[in-house]
């Protein structure tokens, strides 16, 4: 008996300090394949086209980022838009990555791939410059730390990356594929609207650019890419990172797609405008509580019989 | 149940190892979706006191050119240089590997690495991993026991010393020209000459490469690294 319950005991605790397998876990890709198979029957029989065989996709920065190395310094340019599926997800999301002080990343793919990924990297950078006496992280540094974790990944994690910054060794820019090549380049696109943007950066880059051209540039090279590309769209982000150690992160640059005008303009009744604290009385009146009025009810109480 | 009878095939996953006719080229046949080939033509000749390497420089997404300026010729020692064709992912890392093995070697031996041996670490890392790699690479350099050597590497881990090497998708169209071209004993100009001839050849007929040429010429008293435009090419449009 003292067996059954210490079996019992010991069960427990091993379940709560089971360790969690580290990595990916790719069990329910083959479960997720037949949903997919089992809804699109199911559809095809019922002609029902409503959402029984819509299974939540990850959200995707369908994106344009591009990178360019001016006289100075590098400019990093990217949209704002994050897709669902053929759904916006985010109007309005960030995808210049913060790396370190003099090095910052765009990021084309899944998001939280893009995301964690440069996290990771950020935070081993700064641990690096912690190990070596404040010495300034270096872009190739932060390109080889990048490619060597995706490549291990195989072009499972999908981050396509622009990576951008100035070192001692001057200003660089850096793509990164998800299988983890990389290549070093004067300029680069990446992303679904990386061919739109690059027919602007052939036609208009040239070496040795002042800092108002790159940007302009740059800020050309995303339009391209909004107004073009479906997975690409909102705002331009730019961010110049100089030779001389200042960066410039100006989110929404420019704002070709803003609608708060238009949402400005609808006429709405005064009373959804009320000042805080003042509400609009329609009807007053005063009716006292009726004490005395309530009788509790009778509740007679028997004995169980065992 | 009849013994005999073929096997029922259940799994819609099973992939069969025997020749699709699908139109694909063998280069990028097994690259997986979406990732990036150096499509390539590579080539290596030795001459009399040391070795000229020559690419192409497109890689290439599926139809889209990623990087029509990359640099396949890659340095693994003060002497010893690499032509990279297939996944870029891989040969990259292949290379950065390599090129750490040697520095390691150099530094326990204290000599100076043989090609020979650089061809063989290269050899080692692609046989062993030939079921994850796509990689053929072509690794070319001088060393003082053997002068000028070059080592072709193709898919699946084979090492053969060669008299000149080809590689890549282009090479395919310049068996030819380089059979007929070439002879033992060329001197280093005519060496680099018809690597550039080669190539440009290789780079009007192949899709998968073009862009501009780089060469390498390696020697004991050092390496030359040259480029040509696109515009100049010998041979082209």
């Amino acid at each position: 008996m003292s067996e059954f319950t210490n079996s019992n005991n010991t069960n427990m605790s091993r379940n709560y300090a089971k360790e969690e397998p580290s990595g990916f876990s790719f069990d329910h890709i083959h479960r997720n394949a037949m949903i997919q198979q089992m809804t699109k029957a199911s559809s095809n029989g019922n002609s029902s086209s409503s959402n029984s065989s819509y299974l939540p996709q990850a959200t995707k920065t369908g994106t344009t980022i591009v990178g360019l190395v001016y006289k100075d310094g590098v400019v990093l340019g990217a949209d704002t838009r994050a897709t669902g599926g053929s759904e916006v997800a985010d109007k309005n999301c960030e995808k210049i990555h913060y790396l370190a002080p003099n090095i910052y990343c765009c990021g084309a793919g899944t998001a939280a791939d893009t995301e964690k990924t440069t996290e990771l990297i950020s935070s081993q950078l700064d641990l690096l410059r912690l190990n070596s006496e404040g010495s300034q992280s270096r872009v190739v540094t932060a390109c080889t730390m990048l490619k060597r974790m995706l490549f291990r990944y195989q072009g499972h994690i999908s981050a396509a990356l622009v990576l951008g910054g100035c070192d001692v060794q001057g200003p660089h820019v850096y793509q990164i594929y998800p299988h983890g090549s990389t290549g070093k380049l004067p300029y680069t696109t990446m992303g679904s609207g990386s061919l739109a943007a690059m027919s602007v950066f052939e036609t208009g880059w040239a070496e040795d650019m002042t800092e108002e051209e790159g940007v302009e540039l740059v800020k050309r090279a995303i339009l391209a890419g909004i107004f073009n590309d479906l997975g690409s769209g909102s705002n331009v982000d730019v961010c110049v990172i100089r030779m001389d150690g200042t960066v410039t992160m100006n989110r929404g640059a420019v704002q070709p797609n803003n609608v708060q005008p238009l949402r400005d303009a609808i006429k709405r009744s005064d009373m959804l405008n009320m000042r805080s604290g003042v509400t609009s009385v329609l009807h007053s009146e005063f009716k006292p509580h009726m004490f005395g009025g309530v009788t509790l009810a009778d509740v007679s109480v028997t004995e169980m019989e065992t | 149940m009849n013994p005999f009878a073929p096997a029922q095939i259940q799994n819609p996953n099973y992939y069969s190892t025997a020749f699709q006719y699908d139109g694909k080229s063998a280069e990028t046949r097994n690259l997986k979706p979406g990732e990036v080939s150096t499509g390539t033509t590579i080539m290596a000749i030795p001459f009399a006191n040391g070795v000229v390497l020559g690419a192409d420089s497109r890689v290439s997404t599926g139809t889209y050119v990623a990087n029509r300026v990359s640099d396949k010729v890659a340095q693994l020692h003060d002497h010893i240089w690499c032509c990279r064709s297939g996944s870029a992912a891989d040969t990259q890392a292949l290379t950065d590997y390599v090129r750490h093995y040697l520095s390691q070697l150099a530094i326990e031996t204290g000599r100076v690495p043989t090609v020979k041996c650089a061809a063989h670490l290269m050899r080692r890392l692609c046989y062993e991993n030939k079921d994850n790699l796509m990689a053929g690479v072509i690794v070319g350099g001088w060393d003082p026991v053997e002068k000028g050597s070059v080592y072709n590497i193709p898919l699946g881990g084979t090492c053969l010393k060669m008299p000149f090497a080809i590689g890549g998708s282009g090479s395919t169209y310049i068996y030819g020209l380089v059979d007929a071209e070439f002879r033992e004993g060329m001197g280093e100009e005519e060496a680099k000459s018809l690597v550039k001839k080669a190539i440009s050849h290789a780079m009007a007929r192949d899709g998968s490469s073009g862009g501009i040429i780089r060469t390498v010429v390696v020697k004991e008293t050092g390496n030359e690294r040259e480029y040509i435009p696109g515009n100049e090419l010998p041979y082209g449009p």
